[in-house]
């Protein structure tokens, strides 16, 4: 089975590439853009018997810095 | 004086810290490779440097805080050994857990290589005993993700606790309140940006960093 984690930035910290690519956007004549905001996909090849505590522990330990990043997971 | 310092996949700084290390003690430290499951005994110091460990992949620091080394480097610092985490080295502290926050891509964008100004905040430590409290040192920076953050609690416990140990003097890289290095709670575990190995000998056209290295040197 695969499951993808989504890691983003937390509401409140800074994101500078974010922030550059938002100003590029500009700079090509899209209007309407209020704001970007970028984060990382990883995608998982697992066992199919991986439990949900076992995927949440990866990215808990490794997979994402909860300090400054939240993360989601999805099951496909 | 019995010194070691950690070497990882893209450690780049690990020779200039040990040298660092070796003229201010008269001892060359042992260089400890990441994948190593015991330290040397009765260490006094670990360092642990700067580079790109693993290219950085996953985020500065991440895949080195995983390293079967770091184990033991935790264990250490638990028992009151002094950690001194240098650019990279600071990342991999804090991805380990051994010290607050993390260090994110700098405010600019840019990759920021010059020489920089900072204050010595507390100058009671292992580390920073050499300095006087307020005393201004000028360290080279060469960091990407050096952006320190943290939570407004954290911040304030930090600065409340005197664990800020060296502050930027001028605007480098977005940091929290311009934070450039800090101390765990214990004060044996300090983690810069700025890298005070750089500047210990003629040569290097400064020698702000020796203060450190020679304080550090008396541990033992």
């Amino acid at each position: 089975m695969k499951a993808r984690v989504f890691v983003t930035l937390k509401n409140g910290v800074l994101d500078p590439q974010g922030k550059a690519v938002h100003h590029a956007l500009e700079g090509l004549g899209f209007g309407g853009v209020s704001d970007v905001r970028i984060g990382k996909l990883i995608e998982l090849d697992l066992a199919d018997n991986t439990s949900d505590a076992a995927i949440e522990d990866m990215c808990k330990q490794l997979l994402a810095n909860t300090v400054i990043e939240n993360y989601k997971i999805e099951r496909a | 004086m019995k010194a070691a310092v950690i070497v990882f996949p893209g450690s780049n700084c690990d020779r200039d810290l040990a040298e660092a290390i070796r003229i201010s003690t008269g001892t060359a430290p042992a260089m400890i490779w990441h994948r190593e499951t015991s330290l040397p005994e009765g260490l006094d110091l670990i360092g642990v440097p700067g580079g790109f460990s693993y290219g950085d992949y996953l985020r500065s620091g991440a895949m080195a805080a995983q390293s079967p080394v770091m184990r033991e480097v935790k264990a250490a610092a638990g028992k009151g050994v002094a950690v001194l985490g240098i650019c990279n080295g600071f990342q991999v502290l804090t991805e380990a857990g051994l010290l607050p926050g993390a260090l994110m891509r700098n405010a600019g964008i840019k990759f920021v290589c010059r020489d920089v100004a900072l204050s010595v905040e507390n100058s009671r430590s292992a580390f920073t005993g050499g300095y006087e409290a307020g005393q201004g040192v000028v360290f080279p920076v060469a960091h990407h993700d050096g952006n320190y953050s943290a939570d407004e609690d954290t911040l304030d416990r930090l600065e409340g606790e005197g664990r800020v140990a060296f502050r930027y003097a001028e605007e480098v890289n977005g940091s929290a309140r311009n934070i450039a290095g800090i101390l765990n709670d214990g004060g044996n575990v300090l983690g810069m940006m700025p890298h005070p190995e750089r500047v210990v000998e003629g040569a290097h056209g400064r020698l702000d960093g020796l203060a450190m290295f020679e304080a550090l040197a008396r541990l033992g």
